[in-house]
C-alpha cells in the first residue's frame, strides 16, 4: 500500500449505509413481536458462535506454528453498536475470551467487522498518518453488499425494507453470477454468503489473495461488475455496445438471467400485464417505431382471453419477435439490455472498494426483523427462503422447549441455528482454516529458506 | 545533474539511450544552464496542463495520443536535436523538485507525468515497446500456442466487445495476475480466468504505465524527502525561489481555506442557490429542499463547496439539520449526520480539512440508484439536462451550443457556456472548478470595489 492510497480523500467513516425509514417511525423501535432486546443476552450467552467467529478472524494465527502472528487478531477492528445508538468503532481483542466477555457485557445491537490495521486500533493516536509509522489498515475480506431498495424501481411487490419470495429471487441471481465469476474468473475459492437479516445480501471473500487486495484493485473488481449505471436523473442504465458481449456478461446471461427473468420475474412481477409496466420497458426500445407497434398491440389487446399462456409472456415473446426482425446497431442487444436491467445484480459500489469499510458480523441479529443474519449455501440459493430464517424469539423458543442436551453438544444443537452453525463451518471455516494453516506454513519455510541462503556467500 | 550560470560550456551529453522514450530512473549527468532549468520546465508544465485540460473534457484516447503529439511538438522541440531528449530529462527532473512536496501536488504530477508517458508509448512501435517492458523487467511470458487455442473464441469475443481487431495465431498474448492490470479488468477489457488476466499486446500499455507510475510515486516520495531535508535550504537563493514559483502560477486555488467571513448566510442561501451556484451544486440543493434527504455522495458533493464558498460549521449544521430533521428527526440527524458533517470540516477523526471536489473530480464519480451528485452534464439525459438549464434561464440558440458541448463531452465548456449565458459576460478561464463558478458569479452580481481578498 502506498501512502498515496492511505491518503485517500474519500476516507471518511463508512458504515454500511442506514437510510432513513418512513416518516413517524419512531427512534429505536423495534417490533416487540420479533426482537426484545432483552433476548440478546441470551442469545450472546447461549447462541451466538463467538469461538468459531473468532477461529475465522484468526485466520490460523491462534495457532501453535512459528509463523503464526499473535497479534494478528487484536489489529482487527470490531464495532458496536450499542442500545440508544451509541456507537463504539476501534473496539479490539487479544483473545478469544476477551472478545466473548465484551460482547456479553456489552450485549451490541450490532457487530460491525472492520479491516486488520497496521497496528491495535485501540493504540491508534500513538501513530501517525503518514510518514513511516502509520496507522492504516493493512487486510481486509473482499466484501459484496447486495440491498433490495436498490431494485425498487424493478420490482412492484414491495417497497423499501419488505421482500418477499416474488422479489427474491432477485438476490438468488446475483449470488449465483457474483459467486461464479468470484470463484472462476478470479480464482477465489473462500467465500461466504449471509443473509443481511431484512433485505439482502453480503458476500465475505477470505482467500489471503483477497485479503491483500487494494483499494484500487478492489474497484476494479467493482466495476467489472458493473453494469447497471444511473439514476432517476438518467435514462438508460444499461448500455450494452459493441458487436460481442464480454464473456462474464454472456456466462451471466445464458446461464441466469435469462431463464429467471422469462420464467420467473417476467410472470412473477407481471410486466408487461399493465400499460403503466410495460411502458417501462417500451421506454428501453431505442426504436420508437417498434415501440409505438407494440404498444398499438397491447393497448387493444388488454384480455387475451383466448390465450391460455400467461400474458406477459404472449407479449415478451412478441417484442423479441419484432426486435429480432431489425438488424440495427441500436436493437442488437435490446432484449439483453432490458433483461440485464431488471436483473443483473445491482452491488453498492463504495462497500467494494475501501478497505476501511465496516461490515455487519453474520449471525448477528437484525434489530428490525429478529432474523439471524445466517450464511447461505451458494450452490443451494435458489432454495434459500429469507420469510423462513429463524428469529432471535423463535430461537429462545426452541431452547426451552428443547431441555437439557449432551455437555459436549454445542448449545444451538437442536435448535434451526443448529443447521445454519454447521453450513458455516463445513462449507466455509474447515476449507479455509486449513489453507490458512498452509499458507502461515509454507511461507514460515520460505523465510527460513531466504534466511538460510542470505548466509551462503 | 548541475546547475550553472550561463555563459558556460555545455558538456554534450553521451545518450546510450537507444529509445526516444525515458524511463527517469535517474537524473543524467549533464550540466544546465540556470535560465535553461526554468525554461524547460515551463515547457513541460504547459504540455503537462495540456494533457489535464484534456483528460478534464473527455477526450477519448486517440484524440488525447494526437493531443499529446501535438503538445510535444509546441513545447519540447530544442534548435539543436541532440538536445530534445536532455530537455526531456532535465524538465522532468526539475519539475519533480517543484511537485514533490505535497500529497496534491505529488497526485497530480503523477497523474499527468504518467498519462504522457501511456501516450507516447502507445506511439512506440513493436520493438520499442518490447525493449521497455524489458527494462520494467516484465516477467510475464507469452501465452504458449496450445493455451491460446483452448481460450481463442473466448479472446475473440472480448476483441469484439471492446472494438479490437480479432487475434489470429501471431497475436502475442501475455497471462498476468488480475492484480497487476486493475484498469483493464475495470473496464471488462480482457478475459479473466481463475485470477489470471489475458492481456493482448496493444494493452500492454496499461501493464507498462502502471509499472512507470509506482516508480514514480516511489521517486517523488524520496525526492520530497531531499527537498525539505538539504535540498531547499542549500539552494534557498538559487533554486528554491524558481521551484516555488513554478508551482503556485499553474494550478488554480483550491478553495480548501474558507474566507474569513462567511459568503453566504443562511437566510440568504435560497436566492444566493438560484443565481450563484453551478448546475451540479444547485441540483443538490433543489433535491436536499425537496426530500429533506440526500445519500452520501451528494452530502459530500454539496457539503465540501458550501464549506469551500463559506459556511462555516455552526451555519452548515444549521442548514443540515433544518433540512434532514424533517425526515429522520432531530435527534436521528445529530446522531447519524452531525458527526459526518464536522468531520468535514476537520473537527472529527483523524481531522483532515477535506477540499471542495472540482469539476475533473465531479465529472469522474459514478453516482447511483438514488444518487444526486455528479456532473449533470455528463449525468444526466438530455431530455433532463435541456429542462434544467432552461429552468436556469438559458434558452433558444445558447441551449443547443451547451447541448452541443455536452454531447461532444466538453462538459465543463458546457458549464462555462451556462455560466456566460446568465451572467451576461465571458468566462475566459473556463469554469474548473464549482467554488470557482460561485465565486466569480458573485464578483459579477455584487462587486466589491476594495476586495481584499480577491483571487485570480
Amino acid at each position: 500500500m502506498t501512502k498515496q492510497e492511505l491518503q485517500n480523500e474519500n476516507d471518511d467513516m463508512l458504515i454500511d449505509g442506514q437510510e432513513p425509514e418512513a416518516p413517524g417511525q419512531k427512534q429505536g423501535s423495534h417490533d416487540p413481536g420479533e426482537f426484545n432486546p432483552d433476548h440478546l443476552k441470551l442469545f450472546y450467552g447461549k447462541l451466538f458462535p463467538c469461538a468459531d467467529f473468532f477461529r475465522w478472524m484468526s485466520y490460523g494465527n491462534d495457532g501453535k506454528h512459528p509463523g503464526c502472528d499473535p497479534s494478528y487478531i487484536s489489529r482487527r477492528e470490531f464495532s458496536f453498536t450499542l442500545d440508544n445508538d451509541i456507537f463504539l468503532r476501534f473496539q479490539s481483542f487479544h483473545s478469544a475470551v476477551e472478545l466473548e466477555n465484551s460482547i456479553r457485557e456489552k450485549c451490541p445491537f450490532k457487530i460491525d467487522i472492520g479491516p486488520v490495521y497496521s497496528v491495535e486500533p485501540t493504540k491508534r493516536h500513538a501513530y501517525a498518518q503518514s510518514g513511516d509509522n502509520v496507522f492504516a489498515p493493512v487486510e481486509r475480506e473482499l466484501i459484496f453488499d447486495i440491498d433490495m431498495t436498490d431494485y425498487d424501481d424493478v420490482r412492484y411487490c414491495c417497497t423499501g425494507a419488505d421482500v418477499c419470495l416474488d422479489c427474491w429471487p432477485l438476490m438468488t441471481i446475483a449470488i449465483k453470477v457474483i459467486d461464479t465469476a468470484l470463484r472462476d474468473d478470479f480464482g477465489f475459492k473462500h467465500i461466504l454468503w449471509v443473509y443481511s437479516g431484512r433485505r439482502g445480501v453480503h458476500c465475505w471473500v477470505c482467500d489471503g489473495k483477497a485479503r491483500r487486495l487494494t483499494n484500487e484493485q478492489r474497484a476494479a473488481i467493482a466495476d467489472y461488475f458493473r453494469v447497471y449505471k444511473g439514476n432517476e436523473n438518467s435514462h438508460k442504465k444499461v448500455s450494452l455496445t459493441g458487436l460481442a458481449l464480454h464473456p462474464f456478461l454472456v456466462r451471466a446471461y445464458t446461464e441466469v438471467l435469462k431463464d429467471f427473468f422469462e420464467k420467473g420475474l417476467l410472470i412473477s412481477q407481471d410486466l408487461l400485464s399493465t400499460e403503466e409496466r410495460y411502458e417501462m420497458i417500451l421506454e428501453l426500445i431505442p426504436d420508437a417505431a417498434i415501440a409505438s407497434e407494440l404498444r398499438g398491440r397491447w393497448q387493444d389487446n388488454r384480455r387475451s382471453s383466448s390465450a391460455k399462456e400467461d400474458i406477459n409472456v404472449v407479449r415478451w415473446e412478441q417484442l423479441k419477435h419484432l426486435l429480432s426482425k431489425n438488424k440495427a446497431l441500436g436493437l442488437r442487444r435490446c432484449v439483453e439490455e432490458i433483461v440485464f436491467s431488471f436483473t443483473y445484480p445491482r452491488l453498492d459500489m463504495e462497500v467494494s472498494k475501501h478497505m476501511n469499510h465496516l461490515l455487519k458480523a453474520p449471525f448477528c441479529v437484525h434489530p428490525k426483523t429478529g432474523r439471524i443474519c445466517v450464511p447461505i449455501d451458494p450452490n443451494h440459493c435458489e432454495q434459500f427462503n429469507p420469510t423462513t430464517v429463524p428469529t432471535l424469539s423463535q430461537l429462545l423458543e426452541e431452547l426451552n422447549e428443547r431441555g437439557p442436551r449432551d455437555d459436549l453438544d454445542d448449545e444451538w444443537t437442536g435448535t434451526s441455528l443448529e443447521g445454519a452453525v454447521s453450513l458455516f463451518r463445513t462449507s466455509f471455516l474447515q476449507p479455509l482454516l486449513k489453507a490458512c494453516k498452509e499458507e502461515i506454513e509454507s511461507s514460515y519455510g520460505a523465510k527460513l529458506q531466504q534466511s538460510k541462503n542470505s548466509f551462503s556467500w | 545533474m548541475e546547475i550553472v550560470r550561463s555563459h558556460v560550456h555545455r558538456n554534450i551529453s553521451t545518450n546510450d539511450a537507444v529509445n526516444t522514450l525515458p524511463l527517469y530512473r535517474s537524473a543524467p549527468p549533464l550540466e544546465v544552464r540556470l535560465e535553461d532549468f526554468e525554461l524547460y520546465a515551463m515547457d513541460r508544465l504547459r504540455v503537462l496542463k495540456g494533457i489535464s485540460d484534456g483528460l478534464s473534457r473527455g477526450k477519448k484516447p486517440e484524440e488525447m495520443e494526437q493531443l499529446v503529439v501535438n503538445l510535444l511538438k509546441a513545447h519540447m522541440r530544442h534548435q539543436q536535436a541532440s538536445e530534445v531528449v536532455n530537455k526531456d530529462m532535465i524538465s522532468h527532473f526539475v519539475l519533480r523538485l517543484v511537485y514533490c512536496r505535497t500529497e496534491d501536488l505529488r497526485k497530480w504530477f503523477l497523474s499527468m507525468e504518467t498519462s504522457l508517458f501511456r501516450y507516447r508509448f502507445r506511439r512506440e512501435n513493436a520493438e520499442a515497446q518490447r525493449a521497455i517492458m524489458a527494462e520494467f523487467d516484465l516477467p510475464y511470458k507469452a501465452v504458449s500456442h496450445v493455451e491460446f487455442e483452448s481460450v481463442k473464441d473466448k479472446l475473440e469475443q472480448v476483441a469484439r466487445s471492446i472494438g479490437q481487431p480479432l487475434p489470429d495465431k501471431d497475436t502475442i498474448f501475455y497471462k498476468v495476475p488480475f492484480e497487476e492490470v486493475p484498469e483493464l479488468v475495470a473496464g471488462r477489457k480482457v478475459f479473466i480466468n481463475q485470477g489470471y488476466a489475458y492481456v493482448g499486446m496493444n494493452q500492454v500499455v496499461s501493464l507498462v504505465a502502471t509499472l512507470f507510475r509506482s516508480q514514480l510515486s516511489k521517486a517523488l516520495t524520496l525526492t520530497n524527502r531531499k527537498w525539505t531535508s538539504t535540498i531547499r535550504e542549500q539552494e534557498k537563493d538559487r533554486l528554491t525561489p524558481i521551484v516555488e514559483a513554478l508551482c503556485s502560477s499553474y494550478l488554480g486555488p483550491d478553495y480548501s481555506q474558507p474566507r474569513e467571513y462567511a459568503q453566504i448566510s443562511l437566510k440568504d442561501i435560497d436566492q444566493v442557490a438560484k443565481s450563484s451556484f453551478p448546475l451540479c451544486m444547485r441540483h443538490l440543493f433543489e433535491k436536499l429542499r425537496e426530500d429533506h434527504h440526500l445519500k452520501h455522495g451528494g452530502r459530500m458533493q454539496l457539503g465540501l463547496f458550501l464549506k469551500g464558498v463559506g459556511l462555516n460549521l455552526d451555519d452548515a449544521l444549521a442548514f443540515w439539520r433544518h433540512e434532514f430533521s424533517h425526515k429522520v428527526g432531530l435527534e436521528r440527524f445529530e446522531k447519524e449526520y452531525a458527526y459526518s458533517i464536522r468531520h468535514n470540516y476537520g473537527k472529527e477523526g483523524k481531522r483532515t480539512d477535506y477540499s471542495p471536489y472540482s469539476c475533473q473530480k465531479i465529472i469522474s464519480s459514478t453516482p447511483g440508484v438514488g444518487d444526486h451528485h455528479g456532473c449533470p452534464y455528463r449525468h444526466f439525459s438530455e431530455e433532463n439536462l435541456r429542462a434544467a438549464i432552461n429552468r436556469m434561464g438559458v434558452n433558444g440558440r445558447t441551449l443547443e451550443d451547451v447541448m452541443d458541448k455536452v454531447r461532444n463531452r466538453h462538459y465543463q465548456l458546457a458549464c462555462t457556456l451556462t455560466f456566460e449565458a446568465i451572467h451576461g459576460k465571458q468566462c475566459d478561464a473556463g469554469i474548473n472548478h464549482p467554488n470557482q463558478y460561485f465565486s466569480d458569479s458573485q464578483k459579477i452580481l455584487k462587486p466589491k470595489p476594495q476586495d481584499p481578498s480577491a483571487t485570480s
